[in-house]
């Protein structure tokens, strides 16, 4: 950005910390103080950004969060725990962790089925550029545009109940998004349409990085198919499992737009994003929202966390 | 015999997958090139009767506000992809080429960052957008997007640090400033990091429902997902309006993709797996 120079004093919001390590190496250093500087100046508003929108937002909300905001008030009455404890006590917020499941449990269809078409297009395959691109493009779809194409598509007479009704299986006909008992399994399963393309192209991806010759030496070997994926496609693609997996639990809390766009939230549909939102800007309970948020957020870390223990090797080497 | 088999096997999956991925789409397609009066008493498998009834999409563009969200849309996308690629880069740049005092918790900060997801923190950035006076501004999205993208920051690294350093010390030893440095070989040279952030960021950008949602209520500032969404109030009835209203959301994102196949699945498999 071309604000660089005005940071002359600003640059040590950054050194916050500063016991961390002062760099290795340390091959820069005293060659005047313009080459001292000139990082810092690289680095003002990126970091000033990051803190902004990152973590200033971050700690107002653990603040708010033991707080009874309404948004607006000028005074925060503390309220110590009492947010975190409606959230485990008030079913109706008990609820969205309960929808979270179906989505969860989407999610490891959407993997199966990523990994066997992943699996089969890295073997010989006719117009194998052709599956890849009809798998993938629905990812590229806009959410609202894929709520309102299932939205058509689901309604009653629309296009899933023409095809039961045209092969007999008229006993399956039913109110898709309109019947609690099924509603999230449908939106589930358009959250499935909507991301498998994008696990199966990471997985297509892991599994064509395998150098071709393990392959011709397990068939020299008489490995089979089966053995083949079993002993050397799963092994070598772990770590994007793994990682699929993480995104996978975050994604099944963060869901908001597909039942947002169908259904508004309603017949029992509502998440927990939903629920965080409608509390925070219709309800103008913030103290309450952002505890939902911390609980999300905790979440995430703490899957996270145990992910880096499981796979290791998945390690990040960003320094 | 069993080869044959699973080679069947193998194209029918293939086949059924595509129809399930295609089957919602073209239908879409039939129903924005029907009458109201034809989608009501036909099928939805019906092929519409004329294919050149295109008045659903005239109606989509004219009353449903479609080319006022194109321009909102590239107007905050133009914004943030210019911001997010100098934020990038010069954050690469610092973070690579030189070593200083608070590196690593730089380095700490961002990192921390990535596993922070967007949505749980915009209970409390909303305040913090609200107290900018950004609110029901186009500035509060360019700025989220920029400001807020990480993984763009460490695509820009992993290709900062294969731009050879010898490039930086010839232009040094003709006198070149850190400043020309970064302007005139570090950003050149990450052209393909940009290119791959641009179309990524593009997609994303287009697709965003939650922060224009939240951020920009005012019709006259929708970019294309909030105008789309709008279908819903004043065309709750009208399904071919809204279909026509879909199917013009998808068709740019269709032609990126045939064009740009090749980047975009790079793209996709190098800044999901980082």
């Amino acid at each position: 950005m071309t604000t660089a120079p005005t940071g002359l004093h600003g640059p040590s919001p950054v050194d916050a910390p500063p016991p961390a390590a002062p760099a290795p190496g340390g091959a820069g250093r005293g060659r005047g103080r313009r080459r001292q500087l000139t990082p810092y100046l690289f680095l003002v508003v990126p970091v000033a950004l990051l803190v902004l929108l990152t973590y200033v937002p971050v700690a107002n909300m653990f603040w708010y969060s033991v707080t009874d905001w309404d948004g607006l008030d000028r005074t925060k009455n503390f309220v110590g725990l009492d947010n975190y404890v409606e959230i485990f006590t008030d079913p109706q917020n008990v609820r969205v962790f309960y929808v979270s499941l179906y989505y969860f449990a989407g999610s490891f269809v959407q993997m199966a089925l990523a990994l066997y078409f992943a699996t089969l297009l890295s073997f010989d395959v006719r117009f194998k550029n052709l599956w890849k691109g009809i798998l993938f493009f629905p990812y590229l779809i806009n959410g609202v545009a894929i709520g309102l194409i299932f939205l058509n598509f689901l309604k009653p007479g629309g296009g899933l109940d023409t095809v039961l009704l045209s092969v007999g299986l008229d006993s399956l006909v039913h109110q898709w998004t309109g019947d609690p008992a099924i509603a999230n399994f449908s939106l589930a399963a358009v959250s499935v349409w909507r991301y498998m393309g994008l696990n199966f192209v990471m997985f297509l991806g892991a599994i064509q990085s395998i150098n071709s010759e393990v392959y011709e030496a397990a068939e020299i070997d008489g490995a089979s198919r089966w053995h083949e994926f079993w002993h050397i496609i799963l092994p070598s693609i772990r770590p994007v499992v793994g990682l699929s997996f993480i995104l996978a639990i975050s994604g099944a809390l963060s869901v908001f737009e597909i039942p947002y766009v169908m259904t508004g939230g309603g017949n029992g549909t509502e998440t927990f994003v939903i629920r965080t939102i409608w509390m925070a800007f219709n309800r103008n309970v913030v103290g309450l929202a952002s505890a939902m948020a911390v609980v999300l957020l905790a979440v995430v870390l703490l899957v996270t966390w145990v992910q880096r223990r499981v796979v290791p090797d998945e390690e990040v080497d960003l320094t | 015999m069993i080869r044959t088999l699973t080679t069947t096997g193998k194209y029918v999956t293939l086949v059924v997958a595509s129809i399930a991925m295609l089957l919602p789409i073209v239908l879409i397609v039939f129903g924005s090139l029907k009458t109201g009066q034809e989608f009501l008493a036909t099928n939805p498998f019906t092929p519409p009767e004329s294919l050149a009834n295109v008045s659903n999409y005239a109606t989509a563009f004219t009353r449903g506000g479609m080319l006022r969200g194109f321009a909102n849309t590239v107007l905050i996308f133009a914004a943030a992809i210019a911001g997010t690629i100098l934020i990038g880069a010069a954050t690469a740049y610092a973070l690579d080429r030189f070593r200083f005092l608070g590196r690593s918790a730089v380095l700490g900060l961002f990192l921390l960052a990535t596993l922070v997801p967007g949505v749980t923190t915009q209970v409390a950035t909303f305040q913090i957008i609200n107290g900018l006076g950004l609110y029901n501004s186009r500035w509060a999205l360019i700025l989220l997007f920029m400001g807020t993208d990480i993984i763009s920051i460490y695509i820009f690294l992993q290709f900062v640090r294969a731009i050879p350093r010898s490039l930086d010390e010839a232009a040094m030893i003709e006198g070149a400033g850190h400043l020309r440095i970064f302007l005139q070989i570090i950003l050149p040279n990450l052209k393909p990091a940009i290119a791959t952030v641009v179309i990524i960021k593009g997609i994303g950008i287009y697709n965003e429902f939650f922060l224009p949602f939240l951020y920009l209520p005012d019709p006259d500032l929708r970019p294309i997902s909030t105008a789309l969404f709008a279908f819903k109030g004043p065309f709750g009835s009208q399904w071919e309006i809204i279909s026509a209203g879909v199917v013009i959301t998808i068709v740019p994102i269709l032609v990126l993709f045939l064009f740009l196949q090749r980047y975009i699945y790079n793209g996709f498999t190098s800044g999901a797996t980082k």
